[in-house]
């Protein structure tokens, strides 16, 4: 489980994430196409893509910011705005709702203290609804980080949720 | 089923731990991209296309017809791409992260054969973000391929070669639609493009493409090294071939994904293989393969789970990934749930689409809160037909519309009553575990 905190977003891009964009770009057959997985590098560093951290990659793939960021916001992996330590990414579609979804996001919501959409005060997690996981067989289902954790109950989520500090 | 006729998950461990390439070997694997190799790329298409393999993405189209589609000979234009759709994001749909994940050595195999047959020297895998371990297996097989020399330039003295490269999306449903992933490759906003022309003449970057779903191309090294007679035979239904893998969700006892031959009946998968409902619960309705496919109801429970059949009663086979609604959650609410999943997945390029499904959504919502007006049910009508096929750039909104113009049919009188009683006749449960 991940408990590495994210470096600060208004600093430049280091070397190292800089020479990782340009590996992308080199494997690449038009520099555009390395787009998101050069925001997706970004992102793993800095848990967000800063309004800084755009601009510098854009100039990098020779686009202008504003391209980049109508390309960033299509997606719905791309975050734009800081997030906690932890993003919970909560299957909201159709075999989780049939399975209780609803009920996992109350309670969540409870135990967190937040809505969908928002970060606890604490920086530790960040809720956000996701559409269907391909987990139906476990839902319902949710994301943290890159693990996945299936037939949630009330129990498996307080002890899943220790996990992540 | 013996275990030489499930060519999908014979390779499948327990504990969906995948075979590295050596024990993929050991087990037979590769043994039909050697044979390919000493066949015409027109043999390859036309086995490929003897075995009546349909899109198992959920379109249904036949992968051999859609193969000889491919522009070929010395005139033809290069590069020359062939692309799996691994963007498995249709609701209700789990099938192909289990292939990904427990099966990658197969998924490359079929890509190199799929590849050979189009003549593509170019392969990108466009799986979804979130399939996180799915990424990683296909990142290490494709490596332990190209040590091996299976992968790369002239491999293994064929005179052909092919790359293939793994990509994680930025993550949208619209990603799924064959035109709007070439948008997302080449880096762009993942919007569908005007057709004609068809990818196979003008696709990524322009050049002759082939998409292909992960469960199509992993049915082809099969059909290659025990030949389409074989496969046909391993099927219940006439107009197919193969085995198909189904899943079931939803309150029954055993939810899950089997493998089992083309045209098993609806009810014996639930029944047999799923373990029925669990008890206190019944099934009135299932959607068959994703939140784009029209209710089936109880009466035709016996249909056979292929394409013709399925189309026949008013449905469509999707991606055959079966959701059960039971008596105990409320249609409207299914039917809210899957229109906000699809009006937020818009790509929001054309306008009965972008405006359409939000409003239908906000009726639907107004009905659960018991908000609903009497005109409202013929306002849902009308974008049923607003929406439908024809009149759309792509084919997000009519796959939205399924499933509402059959709830509209079949649950008539629960939508009535959202109505007359001023409140879901759910709502007491509507928000409970299962």
């Amino acid at each position: 489980m991940s408990t590495a905190e994210h470096s600060p977003a208004s600093a430049p891009l280091d070397a190292a994430l800089r020479e990782t964009i340009a590996t992308f770009l080199r494997e690449s057959e038009t520099p555009r196409a390395a787009g998101i997985d050069a925001l997706k590098a970004v992102q793993k560093r800095h848990g967000h893509v800063s309004d800084d951290h755009l601009a510098e990659v854009a100039a990098l793939l020779g686009m202008t910011p504003a391209e980049l960021d109508g390309v960033a916001t299509f997606y719905n992996l791309i975050f734009r705005r800081p997030v906690g330590r932890h993003v919970i990414l909560l299957c909201d579609s159709v075999a989780c709702w049939v399975m209780g979804a609803t009920a996992a996001r109350n309670l969540l919501r409870q135990r967190l203290g937040i809505e969908p959409g928002e970060t606890t005060p604490d920086g530790r997690f960040t809720l956000l609804p996701i559409v269907c996981l391909g987990c139906c067989d476990r839902a319902p289902a949710m994301m943290i980080g890159d693990d996945l954790h299936g037939n949630l109950t009330p129990e498996r989520i307080d002890a899943i949720l220790e996990q992540y500090r | 089923m013996a275990m030489a006729d499930r060519p999908l998950t014979s390779y499948i461990q327990p504990g969906r731990q995948p075979l590295d390439i050596a024990g993929y070997e050991r087990a037979g694997g590769y043994a039909a991209m050697r044979k390919a190799f000493g066949m015409s790329p027109e043999s390859v298409v036309e086995e490929v296309k003897r075995a009546k393999v349909r899109g198992r993405g959920g379109a249904g189209f036949p992968a051999g017809r859609k193969w000889e589609g491919a522009p070929r000979g010395a005139d033809a234009p290069r590069h020359r791409y062939l692309v799996i759709n691994a963007d498995e994001m249709e609701p209700g749909s789990f099938k192909d992260r289990l292939l990904l994940e427990a099966a990658p050595h197969l998924m490359i195999e079929g890509i190199i054969i799929g590849a050979f047959a189009v003549q593509a020297e170019t392969a990108y895998i466009f799986v979804r973000g979130e399939y996180v371990l799915a990424m990683e297996r296909l990142s290490r097989a494709v490596a332990e391929a190209e040590a091996r020399g299976y992968l790369g330039a002239d491999i293994l003295g064929s005179g052909f070669s092919l790359t293939i490269h793994v990509h994680g999306s930025g993550g949208r449903y619209i990603c799924g639609e064959a035109s709007a992933l070439f948008s997302a490759l080449e880096g762009k906003r993942a919007v569908p493009r005007t057709r004609p022309p068809r990818s196979t003449t003008s696709g990524l970057w322009g050049k002759p493409t082939v998409v292909n779903n992960v469960e199509t191309l992993c049915c082809v090294p099969s059909i290659i090294e025990r030949g389409a007679d074989w496969f046909l035979g391993l099927s219940r239904s006439a107009t197919e071939g193969g085995t198909k893998l189904y899943g079931v969700s939803g309150r029954v006892n055993r939810p899950g994904l089997w493998e089992l031959p083309v045209g098993t009946p609806l009810n014996e998968i639930i029944e047999e293989h799923a373990g029925g409902m669990r008890e206190g619960y019944e099934a009135r309705a299932v959607l068959p393969g994703g939140a784009s496919t029209a209710f089936i109801m109880r009466e035709n429970f016996d249909v056979p789970m292929d394409f013709d059949s399925v189309g026949k009663i008013g449905s469509w086979l999707g991606t055959a990934n079966i959701l059960v609604l039971d008596q105990k959650r409320c249609p409207v609410g299914l039917l809210r749930n899957i229109e906000h999943f699809f009006a937020q997945e818009s790509c929001g390029w054309c306008t009965p689409c972008r405006d359409g499904l939000p409003w239908v959504e906000r009726i639907l919502t107004a009905l659960e809160a018991g908000e609903g007006e009497p005109d409202d049910i013929e306002l849902l009508a009308h974008h049923v037909d607003f929406l439908g096929p024809g009149r759309t750039f792509c084919d997000l909104a009519p796959g939205a519309m399924a499933p509402l113009r059959s709830g509209l049919k079949f649950f008539r009188e629960e939508f009535e009553r959202h109505v007359s009683e001023r409140h879901c006749p759910w709502h007491d449960t509507a928000e409970g575990w299962a």
